[in-house]
């Protein structure tokens, strides 16, 4: 290979390695734009909601539109809160979570002891079915079920069914897996010791597929506490701290959207939306550093 | 620790190589060797010894871990090759890894001549015939393989697959092949195969091959060096090291005191 | 034993509860769907007719399920360059770093905001910019909303891709860097082809989230019961219909309502189970 030779080939080579920088370079130009908006709707939810939260935003309920108008035209802090929908959204998602939960964990058991059966295997895809459908749609069943058939009218109960719908699926899928994780000789050393069936679930698995199954459990909580659509249809609302079940009520994300319906909310609309965002990230947060401290 | 210093007009030099992980751990030590010309050469020594690695800074395959630092200079027919961009330097010196690994979703065809394709390079059909004639029967597979060219290359048994990979990498006709235990996931009979081949091509190209077997460094390289912990301990023709190792340490492994 | 048998009786039993659930989904979907259907047969699904007033009351889903499909592509579209590039960025040239882990958090990220606060984003952040851009005199519109879909999209596909691409392995890569490719060479022809199954599959179940996307879209597509005529102008999708007019819907509303959200249900559906088929084939 002569040296001329070399120098010839070399040029080609430069095109492509410019090529090749060049795609890099577009690649990683797409990545930052990939996670900028996380970045902009952060600095946003902040820059604007952090005037309207004090103390009175976690104590007092919504204020009504004219004190939101009187506030606003004289450049003040709107007063109140958002305790109706703190309360409300804690109601709800315990409720779901009691509804969702134990349920959710023995049918995750179900399908890891039994992963082979054709049976099982059905009911893991209609889990995966139910996993796929849409909030609103979820929403408008539990308007059927619930408002219509059991608390004649729009209900805490409707809401929280709707989402214990949609946590179920996560909750199954999440215990199945952490339950597959587990080392199989765990559970052949508790049976070779004569350990009854329910107490090794109970005593043996469960404990051992802890963190797991918290893990699950928060990141199922994470995903329904921001859902809108479906309290939409099935609790509708309202401006009182309540704890009835059967009767209307409110929550953030369904606040959220009552204050972009009134002109005079918008500046509760950023406070609340970044107490929902620090909330759900919070839990997300809590979440991977449970995995990391289990491993 | 008189070693053969100097191979009249080597092809292949490399001078005062290193190797370091993480800037703190060697894995090569001053390594400096010449390598004659359509011979080959085994590098062998027990595991650890840093024989792979040595072999794959010859083409540059450190470059694509930014934790490993490489450092001495490497001569390709006189000519230092740090002047040499590394893609260049890879059509000019090829390698066959330790497992087989042809190209999945490629047909046999394609993966011959993969080096073309992967590198924009262009040709007629019929030169690309030529090209995967020439190589699939410089290794011996062309009659097996001839009438599924267009089928994927996996249902080729491990030594056929082996061979395969050894085509795609002579289809560019370089000037070194490097070979990293070849090998060592083959069944006997595929083995022997391999390394008659690699008997034939030395005609053609310089064979550098990787080897923790010395029964096969022993059966068919001209040149042997065996290095112990990154360095290099002795280098010479095979059969002089084999029959009277100079170095103490050489004699302890070639009689089997460790491995 | 008696009480183990008890056991995996009880555990049967909730398996039957999903089960429950979702024939009783269906069939609740068909049964409030049934008046529509019988009034107007399947052409409800091709009219784009929507006239509350009663004596003339006509629904027609068409104008919805355009909606859904059309600012779904459009987020397929806009998500599929940003979420490919960031996939390679964490799984293949950044792979294993801090860098990587960073990026991938950020991303996953995105997958946390709540629907309601995208629409926010989307209409009080995105919105004025579509309007100086002079796309929209309101801003509102299929390719905002298109736009917010992607955003809430991209941490679906990219991080099953990702998975996927790291997957690929170091002797494929290796082999081909040892025949002089580039990186681009070796990610176009050997990180793409062996992938390809489980990208794919990603874009699906993305777009599969899309289809059932509501409070973003109902924010910022402009809540018109028509058949969109460009990509600037207002509509609605199967979700946002159901969303904007379920307050005073009533009788033969409610009933093509149902039939919108059993649409919805079936397309979400179908669309989600393509994508679990391929990826059960592959891996």
């Amino acid at each position: 290979m002569s040296r001329k030779n070399n120098m010839l080939k070399q040029k080609k080579i430069n095109a492509r390695i410019l090529k090749d920088k060049i795609f890099s370079g577009v690649i990683f130009l797409f990545s930052f734009i990939t996670i900028s908006p996380i970045i902009f709707i952060i600095i946003n939810l902040i820059s604007k909601g952090y005037k309207q939260i004090n103390l009175s935003f976690f104590t007092e309920t919504t204020p009504d539109t004219y004190e939101a108008m009187v506030a606003v035209s004289n450049n003040k802090i709107i007063p109140g809160g958002i305790l109706n929908g703190i309360t409300g959204s804690f109601l709800m998602v315990s409720l779901a979570s009691i509804m969702a939960i134990p349920i959710g964990i023995l049918i995750g058991i179900y399908l890891y002891e039994n992963s082979s059966k054709r049976y099982a295997n059905i009911v893991r895809d209609i889990t995966d079915i139910l996993q796929g459908v849409p909030s609103i749609v979820l929403g408008l069943i539990s308007y059927f079920w619930v408002v219509k058939n059991i608390t004649n009218g729009f209900s805490a109960l409707a809401g929280s069914t709707a989402l214990a719908i949609m946590m179920l699926p996560l909750i199954i899928r999440s215990t199945e897996e952490t339950f597959k994780m587990i080392p199989g000789t765990i559970k052949e050393a508790a049976i070779a010791l004569g350990v009854p069936y329910h107490k090794i679930i109970f005593r043996v698995l469960i404990p051992t597929g802890f963190s797991g199954l918290l893990t699950g459990i928060l990141l199922a909580i994470s995903r329904i506490i921001g859902e809108t659509a479906p309290l939409m249809l099935t609790a509708l609302g309202s401006m009182k701290v309540s704890f009835n079940i059967e009767k209307p009520i409110s929550a953030v994300p369904l606040l959220i959207w009552e204050f972009y319906n009134d002109p005079n909310m918008v500046n509760l609309i950023w406070a609340s939306s970044l107490f929902l965002m620090i909330f759900v990230l919070t839990l997300n947060l809590l979440s991977k550093y449970i995995v990391q401290r289990s491993i | 620790m008189e070693l053969i210093k100097h191979i009249k007009d080597p092809l292949l030099e490399l001078k005062n190589l290193t190797v370091s992980y993480n800037k703190t751990k060697e894995a090569v030590t001053n390594v400096s060797v010449g390598i004659k010309k359509n011979k080959v050469t085994a590098i062998m020594g027990p595991s650890g010894c840093g024989k792979s690695t040595l072999l794959r800074a010859v083409n540059r395959m450190h470059a694509l871990y930014p934790n490993i630092e490489v450092q001495g200079e490497i001569f390709l027919n006189g000519e230092n090759i740090s002047s040499m961009s590394d893609i260049l330097l890879r059509r000019k010196i090829g390698m066959v890894f330790q497992r087989p690994n042809p190209f999945p979703t490629m047909s046999i065809y394609d993966n011959v001549i993969a080096g073309y394709k992967l590198n924009g390079i262009r040709i007629k059909k019929n030169k690309k015939d030529e090209i995967v004639e020439k190589a699939l029967n410089d290794v011996a597979l062309w009659d097996e393989v001839k009438d599924s060219l267009n089928k994927k290359g996996t249902f080729l048994s491990g030594g056929q697959q082996q061979r395969l990979c050894i085509a795609r990498a002579i289809a560019f006709l370089p000037d070194v092949i490097l070979l990293d235990e070849p090998t060592s996931a083959l069944d006997p009979i595929a083995t022997k195969k391999v390394e008659e081949l690699l008997v034939e091509l030395k005609e053609k190209y310089t064979i550098i091959l990787v080897t923790h077997n010395m029964a096969q460094a022993a059966r068919i390289s001209d040149y042997s060096m065996f290095m112990y912990l990154g360095k290099l301990i002795e280098y010479g023709k095979t059969k002089n090291m084999f029959i009277n190792p100079i170095d103490k340490r050489t004699e302890e492994y070639l009689t089997g005191k460790f491995s | 034993m008696n009480s183990e048998k008890t056991t995996k009786l009880i555990l049967f039993f909730a398996s039957l509860i999903v089960i429950f659930i979702l024939f009783g989904m269906v069939f609740s979907l068909i049964d409030g769907a049934v008046p529509i259907f019988k009034k107007f047969g399947f052409g409800f699904l091709f009219s784009s007719k929507w006239n509350p007033t009663e004596g003339h009351e006509a629904y027609g889903a068409l104008p919805f399920i355009i909606g859904t499909l059309v600012t779904s592509i459009i987020a397929l579209l806009i998500c599929f360059p940003l979420a490919f590039s960031t996939s390679l960025f964490i799984g293949e040239y950044y792979k294993g770093t801090k860098l990587a882990k960073l990026v991938g958090t950020l991303v996953d990220m995105l997958a946390g905001i709540p629907s309601i606060v995208y629409g926010l984003w989307g209409f009080y952040v995105l919105r004025p910019i579509i309007i100086d851009l002079g796309f929209n005199d309101q801003g509102y519109g299929i390719f905002t909303s298109g736009l917010i879909l992607a955003i809430m999209i991209v941490p679906y596909s990219t991080s099953i891709s990702t998975e996927i691409i790291s997957m690929v392995s170091k002797d494929l890569k290796e082999a081909a860097y040892s025949l002089g490719a580039t990186r681009k060479d070796v990610i176009l022809n050997v990180i793409i082809p062996n992938a390809s199954s489980g990208i794919f599959t990603s874009y699906i179940l993305a777009f599969g989230r899309a289809l059932g996307e509501t409070m973003a879209v109902t924010m910022l597509i402009g809540n018109a019961n028509k058949i969109p005529v460009s990509i600037f102008d207002t509509g609605n999708t199967m979700a946002s219909v159901i969303a904007n007019q379920f307050g005073e819907a009533d009788g033969l509303k409610l009933s093509a309502l149902i039939a919108i959200a059993l649409l919805l249900f079936l397309i979400s559906g179908i669309v989600n189970g393509i994508g679990k088929i391929v990826i059960k084939k592959v891996y």
